[in-house]
């Protein structure tokens, strides 16, 4: 059975209206090196989407082009109907971006930064607003602080209030959580669920697979400047996901008998767990032959347990496949 | 138009400037006295008069250009170099606001400060020596027109720029000798016939020129000649400008 490609399902979360539209986008940058090749990709309206991707495989190069920041070479994006070039107010009204890099200014307090952003995207001063930023992203109590005070943290914390400052609806976030602590990540993963129930996309890139893992509904994959996979996760998870059973023996084997021997069946190095790999996508899983055979054998185990791929395993294996 | 984003240009812009008042503002008045000490008192005390007017009060126009130069070179290109060299540039670019807009917020800034300065000195100046102004709306006019125009060259080196090295070596290489070589400090008729021939392809002696004429209304170039100039330079610069979006010329990969 083939399992379903929610990923060209129509629903009722806007599929069909996307947030988001690139297509035919490519960029070669005035060194020659091509950065993306042909991509196309369409972002649903409300959903969490993880960019994952090694180093160099196009990830900021693809935000910066939506953002407006690099040049496209060929291709068009549209941000919630508007064209990013052509209609590039209406388009970039909508969107906040929080680069990879805590770049800041040094000498401005964080009060003045988060407000000049806000009139830098053209929308009058709202204090009543900026100071609910800060507040929720527990800035409040350095809001006259100049920005090089801060620690690393704090500078990130910043660069997102200054992304929100214009209420956009769609947010990039690059690498958000790079050179975090785990308090700040929760912090944030918190955040990005708040700012998702308050109706807006979130589109974020990571090396911590993690963070797709925890984040995401949907998840691409990128590699060499091209969209390798785009699939809901819980598919993608169930789709490449390996199960792994292990059977912790009564008495340690020096090997495996010949009949047993195959690509699936393990002996451990200790010679006292047996690991044997099966698809989850498969009707016949072969534990049941398994352990019958097992039994023929004699062999008794007094433990088992199961465990599943994790979203990095499958990322792993992704982009070894395609290099 | 994005009437907020270039306040929010112009007002960050002008942060800077009151952060830096001392070297923004005290640095051009002590030069200045040290010139009229200089050339005013101590050497302009030995020079006879220069179209009917004192040489103290003939290089006060000259000394107001000079700093305009400078400060509006300095001001504009250090304010687009530096979001270059820290980054912040990307929510310039990621910002719903246009091209104009964005020079509007930096030139508006970089020439706000110039004018600043330049009535700053021409007050100082007045400490020193007796001067009337014949011409004060044109003197103005001069003021305002000469800033927006060197504004906007800065904003060019300062995208043009990749380091501080580039950023200072056209204000130090070329600004200050066409500024010291332009009239600042004399008549261009003072010279030989050649070298006057030679000075009329430095365009700050047409500004200097026109400058002194609102003073005094003595001109070494027809004052037509020097607001025509004046305004060819900042097209050039406006079209350089335009050119520098367009293609996305160091700004933009």
């Amino acid at each position: 059975m083939k399992p379903l490609d929610h990923s060209r399902m129509p629903d009722s979360f806007g599929a069909s209206n996307p947030i988001i539209s690139v297509s035919g986008l490519s960029k070669t940058y005035a060194s020659g090196f091509q950065a993306l090749r042909k991509v196309d990709l369409e972002i649903r309206r409300g959903e969490i989407f993880a960019l994952l991707g090694p180093n160099g495989a196009g990830k900021t190069t693809l935000i910066s082009i939506i953002c407006g920041i690099v040049n496209p070479s060929t291709g068009t994006v549209t941000a919630d109907g508007h064209d990013i070039i052509r209609d590039y107010r209406p388009a970039r009204t909508k969107i906040g971006l929080v680069p990879q890099e805590l770049t800041t200014d040094a000498f401005e307090s964080v009060w003045a930064t988060v407000n000049f952003s806000r009139g830098l995207f053209g929308k009058p001063a709202n204090p009543a607003y900026v100071e609910k930023i800060l507040k929720d992203l527990s800035l409040w109590e350095k809001k006259n602080t100049k920005i090089m005070a801060l620690s690393g943290g704090m500078k990130r914390r910043v660069m997102i209030a200054k992304a929100l400052s214009h209420e956009p609806k769609i947010l990039f976030l690059d690498e958000p959580t790079a050179g975090v602590d785990v308090e700040l990540r929760r912090d944030m993963w918190n955040m990005v669920r708040g700012l998702r129930e308050s109706g807006v996309t979130i589109i974020l890139t990571t090396h911590y697979i993690e963070e797709a893992e925890e984040m995401a509904d949907r998840i691409g994959v990128i590699n060499k400047g091209e969209i390798i996979l785009v699939e809901d996760k819980h598919v993608l998870m169930q789709k490449l996901g390996k199960k792994q059973l292990t059977l912790h023996l009564q008495n340690p084997l020096a090997d495996l008998p010949a009949d047993l021997r195959s690509e699936h069946l393990h002996l451990s190095a200790d010679g006292a767990d047996l690991i044997y790999t099966f698809d989850t996508q498969s009707d016949e899983t072969g534990i049941a032959t398994l352990l019958r055979r097992l039994n023929e054998h004699g062999i008794h185990f007094k433990d088992l347990r199961t465990s599943e791929s994790s979203l990095e395993d499958i990322f792993v294996s992704l982009v070894r496949g395609r290099s | 138009m994005n009437v907020y984003g270039i306040k929010a240009i112009y007002l960050f812009e002008m942060a800077r400037t009151w952060r830096t008042l001392m070297q923004s503002i005290a640095s051009p008045v002590l030069s200045t006295s040290l010139y009229f000490i200089v050339f005013g008192s101590a050497i302009g005390s030995r020079m006879a008069h220069i179209d009917g007017v004192s040489y103290g009060a003939f290089i006060v126009p000259g000394l107001i250009m000079l700093s305009l130069l400078t400060e509006s070179i300095s001001n504009a290109s250090f304010g687009i170099y530096m979001p270059k060299f820290t980054g912040t540039i990307y929510e310039i670019l990621s910002a719903p606001i246009s091209a104009i807009e964005t020079v509007i917020g930096y030139v508006g800034a970089a020439a706000t400060k110039s004018v600043i300065i330049g009535t700053i000195i021409l007050v100082t100046a007045r400490l020193f020596v007796d001067f009337s102004i014949e011409h004060p709306v044109w003197m103005i006019a001069f003021l305002v027109l000469t800033s927006v125009t060197f504004s906007l060259f800065g904003f060019i080196i300062g995208v043009w720029a990749d380091s501080f090295q580039k950023l200072q070596v056209i204000p130090l290489m070329i600004v200050t000798p066409l500024a010291f070589l332009g009239g600042s400090f004399y008549s261009i008729s003072m010279l030989p016939p050649f070298w006057q021939k030679v000075a009329l392809f430095n365009p700050v002696v047409y500004l200097v020129s026109g400058f002194r004429w609102s003073f005094y209304g003595v001109a070494d170039v027809d004052v037509g000649i020097s607001l025509g100039m004046t305004f060819l330079f900042m097209l050039i610069c406006l079209a350089a400008i335009w050119w520098i979006f367009r293609t996305g010329y160091k700004i933009k990969a």
